[in-house]
């Protein structure tokens, strides 16, 4: 069974809730006290109807304002395919949520309104989900049964959409006419569109192919710790100890180490199971290597004949997610995969108008919930690939100095100049 | 071309990356081990994200007193197994210094007196990192707690001032005093951990499969009788073939009617569940709406 992770975007209003109670209540993953629990309360609360959004507001503030303020994380499975959904709140306030629940989304399932089509909502979400290279996007024109199940409203959306994503970038966006509330072609589908020839939501979710969804061209391995057991037995073991973020790696591939640029090659590649003839994304292995080098935690292995960027000037598109605006000058601690570098923000560039897709060059800074373009220096050279190239190399949080808060997702464009 | 890794291989492999991440950046780790199956699940991936180092930190349980012994002697056979450390901090301790009080009302538990102890071993202990089996599956408030979960200097928990964790870069930074939860089986169920329990063999306490208890029902709840779960008045003694799908404190955790002897057949059980693991077996979730949340603010697992 393979597991499939997916984020989704909206707010009450547009049924995503309803939808997310379908399909884990279709899906057998709600239990009967947890229902008992969220009628309970919706009935102290003089709700006309069940709120099914109360299974995942968990937070007291949320339960009692009837708003989501964090990303949720909800389970389910298929005999075919477990799924991890990051449920986050889809207003603009929110974008940092957004960004945060699709960072390690395979899929992202966005929520039209049949009766309004897209909207600003919309766009931003699609926008968004772009942005963070999410490779598959499926559109659910949801209400289809407020439009009487009519095929035209359907094409009419789906075409508006097309227009706008073409230049957003997106691999494979995918359309499906449902009815959350009536059930219609989330986890079956009915009479209701028998033009319709598509799968349904779940099976769409079952069948979407990712087999493809890592980096498995550029090979890529970042020390996480040196392990060096000090035990008799193993006197001699120096073994390097990692997740996978790119390549296929094999026994016996010539490797180079940076940033000493020393080459060697791959002598085993291990877990607690045993050998491995090969590792890929994304393995966590232990890797010996034929010569004793100095090797440390976030020095990167990769080929000698496949390299990543080298640069202490690097260009990037970030998410800012902190209360005081970021501007030039500005200094920080980075966290790309396991180094901790320092770096001062040498410019800001542009921000990027996420309805819209604009970019307005005449910004200067960044404010909670923005998006743009900056410039950074490092105090050291980061070893990385264009994060459209691989998401784990590609990617970096920023973190304050003083409060050890994260304030911002970014992502590797290339080199500044 | 390479396959795709399976769904127990990819948590597996999230989890491992999670507490390699933790050794490497923190200082003073730790693992909670109760004894249970999501700690005995979570103590194997530390033994396999270290390897082949033996894990390079202790291992604390917060004892209340009234424990299984079943699972008390699983405990010490697995720490001799690992020949890791054992910190027990005992909440009987605490009370007899009278820094908590055993409070009758409560029906006796002493789930909510754990905090004090908690708080405490962590405190003298100096850790900067503390490993628990929390999933987030288990109940609403945990759903939207984070993997790396910042604690202040009073090990309170902030829900709306969490950091936001983006890709798997782990922001682990923190003051003097200050310390973080790390829950690397958030993204599990249940079912995975039983999946994975009979993937990887993994032992549990004996009282996880189907035997033969006497118990009371007591709420619609099978609880077993012992020294600290004593029958009330006009409470009827049954024997049953139960087995427990949660374990905590003895007062705390009820049994449900079972026949499965092993983790397949818990496994077939799982997937027909009619009721949540919490709601089934769990006392100490039913007295607010926000109890857990509550808990976790002050400190709690």
């Amino acid at each position: 069974m393979e597991l499939l992770r997916f984020a989704t975007a909206g707010s009450v209003d547009d049924g995503k809730s309803t939808l997310i109670g379908r399909l884990l209540y279709d899906s057998k993953q709600i239990f009967e006290d947890q229902i008992d629990s969220v009628e309970r309360t919706s009935a102290a609360r003089g709700d006309d109807y069940v709120d099914l959004a109360l299974l995942t507001d968990g937070l007291r503030a949320e339960r009692e304002q009837g708003i989501t303020i964090d990303v949720a994380y909800r389970y389910f499975a298929t005999p075919k395919r477990k799924f991890i959904i990051a449920d986050t709140p889809g207003h603009i306030e929110h974008t940092r949520n957004m960004v945060t629940g699709c960072s390690t989304a395979n899929l992202v399932l966005i929520l039209a309104d049949a009766r309004s089509g897209m909207t600003e909502q919309t766009r931003r979400h699609a926008s968004i989900a772009a942005l963070l290279r999410i490779p598959h996007l499926v559109v659910c024109i949801n209400k289809m049964d407020l439009v009487g199940y009519r095929e035209e409203r359907f094409a009419e959306i789906r075409g508006e959409f097309s227009e706008f994503s073409a230049n957003l970038g997106v691999k494979e966006i995918t359309y499906i006419p449902i009815s959350a509330l009536e059930g219609v072609n989330v986890v079956a589908g009915s009479g209701a569109m028998d033009w319709y020839l598509g799968p349904s939501l779940l099976r769409h979710l079952e069948e979407v192919e990712i087999d493809s969804d890592h980096n498995f061209s550029d090979p890529r391995f970042p020390i996480q710790r040196v392990v060096r057991p000090r035990k008799n037995d193993l006197h001699d073991y120096r073994g390097y100890a990692g997740q996978i973020a790119g390549g296929v790696l094999r026994v016996g591939d010539a490797v180079l180490v940076l940033p000493s640029r020393l080459t060697t090659k791959i002598q085993t590649l291990e877990t607690m199971d045993g050998p491995l003839r090969e590792a890929f994304p994304p393995m966590s292995v232990v890797m010996r290597v034929e010569d004793d080098l100095d090797i440390s935690r976030g020095d990167l292995i990769c080929s000698p004949a496949n390299q990543p960027l080298i640069s202490q000037n690097l260009a990037a598109v970030v998410c800012w997610m902190a209360d005081e605006p970021l501007r030039a000058g500005r200094r920080v601690a980075l966290k790309h995969t396991t180094r901790w570098v320092r770096a001062v923000v040498h410019e800001v560039q542009f921000k990027r108008e996420v309805n819209t897709l604009l970019h307005d060059n005449e910004a200067s800074e960044l404010a909670l919930n923005d998006i743009g373009g900056i410039t950074l220096r490092t105090t050291e050279p980061l070893f990385f690939d264009p994060y459209e190239r691989n998401r784990t190399t590609g990617s970096f949080i920023l973190v304050d100095e003083s409060s050890n808060v994260t304030v911002a997702a970014g992502m590797l464009t290339g080199e500044a100049r | 071309m390479a396959d795709l890794l399976t769904h127990l291989d990819a948590l597996e492999s999230e989890s491992v990356h999670i507490i390699r991440e933790v050794v490497a950046e923190f200082e003073r780790p730790s693992l909670l081990f109760s004894g249970g199956k999501d700690s005995a699940v979570l103590l194997h991936l530390a033994v396999k994200a270290c390897w082949p180092q033996p894990i390079p930190f202790p291992v604390v349980h917060i004892d209340t007193g009234q424990n299984f012994e079943e699972v008390i002697a699983f405990r010490d056979m697995r720490i001799a197994e690992l020949g890791c450390r054992l910190l027990v901090e005992r909440v009987q301790d605490a009370i007899d210094r009278g820094d908590v009080v055993d409070d009758p009302a409560l029906g006796s538990t002493r789930n909510r007196l754990q905090t004090h102890s908690l708080l405490k071993v962590i405190e003298d202990g100096r850790f900067d990192a503390v490993f628990g089996g929390a999933r987030r599956d288990e109940e609403k408030a945990r759903a939207k707690e984070r993997m790396f979960s910042f604690r202040d200097e009073f090990g309170q928990w902030n829900p709306r001032g969490q950091r936001p964790e983006i890709w798997n870069l782990f922001n682990g930074r923190h003051g003097s005093g200050e310390h973080f939860r790390i829950f690397p089986l958030s993204n599990w169920t249940e079912l995975d951990i039983w999946q994975y329990i009979a993937q990887e063999k993994i032992e549990l306490p004996s009282i996880y499969y189907a035997h033969v208890r006497k118990v009371v029902c007591r709420d619609n709840m099978l609880i077993g009788v012992g020294p600290y779960t004593e029958p009330r008045k006009g409470e009827k003694i049954f024997e049953m073939m139960v087995r427990y799908r949660t374990v905590g404190d003895m007062t705390c955790t009820a049994a449900v009617e079972s026949d499965a002897l092993d983790p397949q057949m818990v496994i077939a059980e799982t997937m027909v569940a009619r009721f949540s693991e919490r709601g089934a077996t769990r006392t100490d979730d039913r007295f607010s709406e926000a109890a857990m949340e509550d808990r976790k603010r002050e400190g709690y697992f």
